[in-house]
């Protein structure tokens, strides 16, 4: 006689509801997968998309002049007011301003995320960690108080200028057109050491993911079939980051794009886009135009992540 | 024959771990050198060594004569296949091949026609547009040693290099790399943990362990003459027979090592030839291996292994058996250092 196969050989837990419930829901995957994407895709589905989409509906309707109203028709009236001069040159400057924070980040941050990937180890890497991070677990508006008190005139930059001798520089560089101004805390140059700031950590994690999955023996080969540390940087590790640069210059660029808090703080009284959405659907009441102001960040990104893959930068991936 | 590569009373230490500790050697030009030892034993650090990723702490190191000491590797004539193969993942294999030549600045037509040449040489003609992602680990591999080769180096080192294969294509590979050893007359040195390995591919080997070398020699020699305890346990199996033995039969009290293929298994009752040594004992453990049969035989005190031709003649624990062997057979060995 042969004992059944499936005799319990160890005392098994009773068979309970939740028993139940979990071996239903191993024996069929499927069911498993839905029960876990609906609530997100929901989310995603209705709340995300959906509130943008109607954002898109509303930058195709425009405001009556006499009575201030929306009118719900179809029109391209408000885009053609995007257009206009004033406002093409608020999104100019928000481009250039997010380009250059973009590639300042990337400059200062390549080289941090470099050491933390190829030399930090246990407790210096711990403390990259914290050093990267802690700048994300104050409250926003305090740093860029904090850093409109550093850089006004009867601030700590100021003053170490005149300590070290180097007023005249200091003054030299505010007396340039476009990015000086009366102190650093009124100036273009001001705000864009502020917008590199608060971003900066956004580009160093990216960048250190990346390079963490260049293995050691990847250089090691480069070095070995002749190239010196030069060439391997250029044909073997920047390629390799390349991913992670664009994953960070994304989050850079878009950003700067749209805050519109440090401007408003640091900046001169020129607007920056996120500055128009936010007086336009405020004080001005024109939704359609603050849609469409919306809608340009988005058409930016789009074309700077088709460029972005048009270079190469995801071949890596 | 000229010296290709020279250890002299070479040490590289990392913190408290004596990784290579008095290492030296010679490898003659146009040898397949292997060398061998469990992990931690200081031969890859040998290789990286030779290959100017590591810099000795001590000691001296000549490639073809010239001191290599602070030589980056860049600047030498010696190519290595990585034990992962380190194939660059954003360059087809055409570019992975022709790059040290790219680094050269040779004229793109040069590259291509040998990069062309180095894949028809490990049998990946055609292959120059596909990415390394989409090769399966026999074709990664030989895409590293074409890489490697293209150069035309005067010494290929190769890390583990057929570590990651299954065992077929490993079979299949080790005559390849051979007959392409032959072939091009390059020096070769290959670390391995593998003995079957490199007794097998290797002109000579060096045994290492614990960061010293205990044993060179052709394969032949210490295989039969294992120098000390570790080396005849840690090439193929050994019996390893304790001072005592040898001094009970009047000869010096040194060990001893015996192969197991050396041994006869015999009924206890037929007698050993006047040339043999022999005992009767009990099985303990019969392990059937297809064309042969270990057996594990206490008896005497000793426990002794022996490998049987499979013939037909079962064995079964607990069955009383006479062992006899060559008394040429046994190699007299000093204690581990």
């Amino acid at each position: 006689m042969t004992a059944p196969i499936l005799a319990p050989t160890l005392a098994e837990p009773p068979d309970g509801i939740l028993r139940r419930v979990s071996d239903h829901l191993y024996l069929n995957p499927p069911l498993l997968l839905g029960l876990l994407l609906v609530p997100p895709l929901l989310w995603i589905g209705i709340v995300y998309v959906g509130s943008l989409i109607a954002l898109l509906i509303q930058s195709f309707y425009s405001v009556d002049e006499f009575s201030g109203m929306v009118k719900h028709e179809f029109t391209l009236a408000t885009y053609a007011e995007l257009l206009r001069p004033a406002n093409i040159d608020i999104i100019v400057r928000s481009v250039l301003m997010a380009a250059a924070v973009t590639v300042a980040a990337a400059l200062i941050a390549f080289p941090i995320a470099y050491y933390a990937a190829r030399y930090a180890t246990g407790a210096v890497k711990a403390l990259y960690y914290v050093a990267v991070m802690m700048p994300l677990w104050s409250s926003y508006l305090v740093k860029i108080y904090a850093w409109k008190l550093i850089l006004a005139k009867e601030g700590i930059i100021t003053w170490l200028a005149g300590q070290t001798g180097l007023g005249p520089v200091l003054d030299f560089v505010l007396a340039t057109p476009v990015i000086g101004g009366p102190s650093l805390s009124i100036s273009f140059l001001g705000m864009f050491v502020v917008f590199v700031y608060v971003w900066l950590p956004y580009m160093i994690l990216p960048v250190q993911a990346a390079l963490e999955r260049v293995p050691r023996s990847m250089i090691d080969a480069s070095a070995d079939l002749g190239a010196a540390p030069g060439p391997t940087f250029r044909h073997i590790v920047l390629p390799l980051a390349m991913p992670g640069i664009a994953a960070g210059s994304i989050f850079t660029f878009s950003l700067t794009l749209g805050d519109y808090i440090i401007p408003q703080i640091i900046g001169n009284s020129s607007f920056f886009i996120g500055q128009a959405v936010y007086a336009q659907q405020g004080t001005a009441g024109n939704i359609p135009l603050a849609a469409a102001f919306t809608v340009v960040p988005i058409v930016i990104m789009a074309a700077y992540l088709w460029g972005a893959k048009r270079l190469g930068a995801f071949d890596a991936i | 024959m000229p010296v290709a590569v020279r250890f002299t009373n070479v040490h590289r230490h990392f913190g408290a771990v004596r990784a290579v500790d008095g290492v030296t050697l010679d490898i003659a030009e146009g040898e397949f050198f292997a060398m061998l030892g469990p992990s931690g034993s200081g031969k890859t650090t040998c290789l990286r060594l030779i290959g100017g990723f590591e810099q000795p702490d001590q000691g001296g190191i000549e490639i073809f004569g010239r001191h290599a000491e602070g030589l980056p590797p860049y600047r030498r004539n010696v190519n290595t296949v990585f034990q992962d193969y380190a194939l660059f993942p954003h360059m087809t294999v055409g570019e992975n091949v022709a790059y040290g030549l790219m680094i050269r600045k040779l004229p793109r037509p040069e590259r291509e026609t040998r990069a062309r040449e180095a894949l028809a040489l490990v049998k990946l003609n055609g292959f120059e547009g596909r990415y390394p992602r989409q090769l399966s680990g026999g074709q990664r591999q030989r895409v590293a040693l074409a890489r490697a080769l293209v150069n035309e180096p005067r010494v290929l080192l190769l890390d583990e290099p057929l570590g990651a294969l299954d065992l077929k294509l490993r079979e299949e590979m080790q005559e390849e790399l051979k007959s392409l050893q032959r072939k091009l007359g390059i020096t070769f040195v290959f670390v391995t943990h593998d003995q079957g390995e490199a007794l097998a591919m290797a002109d000579r080997l060096a045994i290492f362990h614990s960061g010293r070398i205990v044993q060179i020699g052709a394969p032949v020699e210490v295989y039969e003459r294992p120098r000390t305890r570790f080396v005849a346990d840690f090439v193929g199996s050994a019996n390893v027979l304790p001072p005592t033995y040898a001094g009970e039969a009047g000869a010096a009290a040194k060990w001893m090592s015996l192969r197991p293929e050396k041994i006869r298994a015999t009924a206890p009752e037929q007698l050993a030839a006047n040339d043999e040594a022999s005992l009767i004992g009990t099985i303990t453990n019969v392990h059937y291996q297809g064309a042969l049969t270990r057996i594990t035989v206490d008896g005497d005190g000793l426990t002794l292994r022996a490998a049987v031709p499979s013939d037909g003649r079962r064995f079964q624990t607990g069955q009383r058996i006479r062992l006899s062997w060559p008394a040429s057979a046994m190699n007299s060995m000093d204690d581990d250092p």
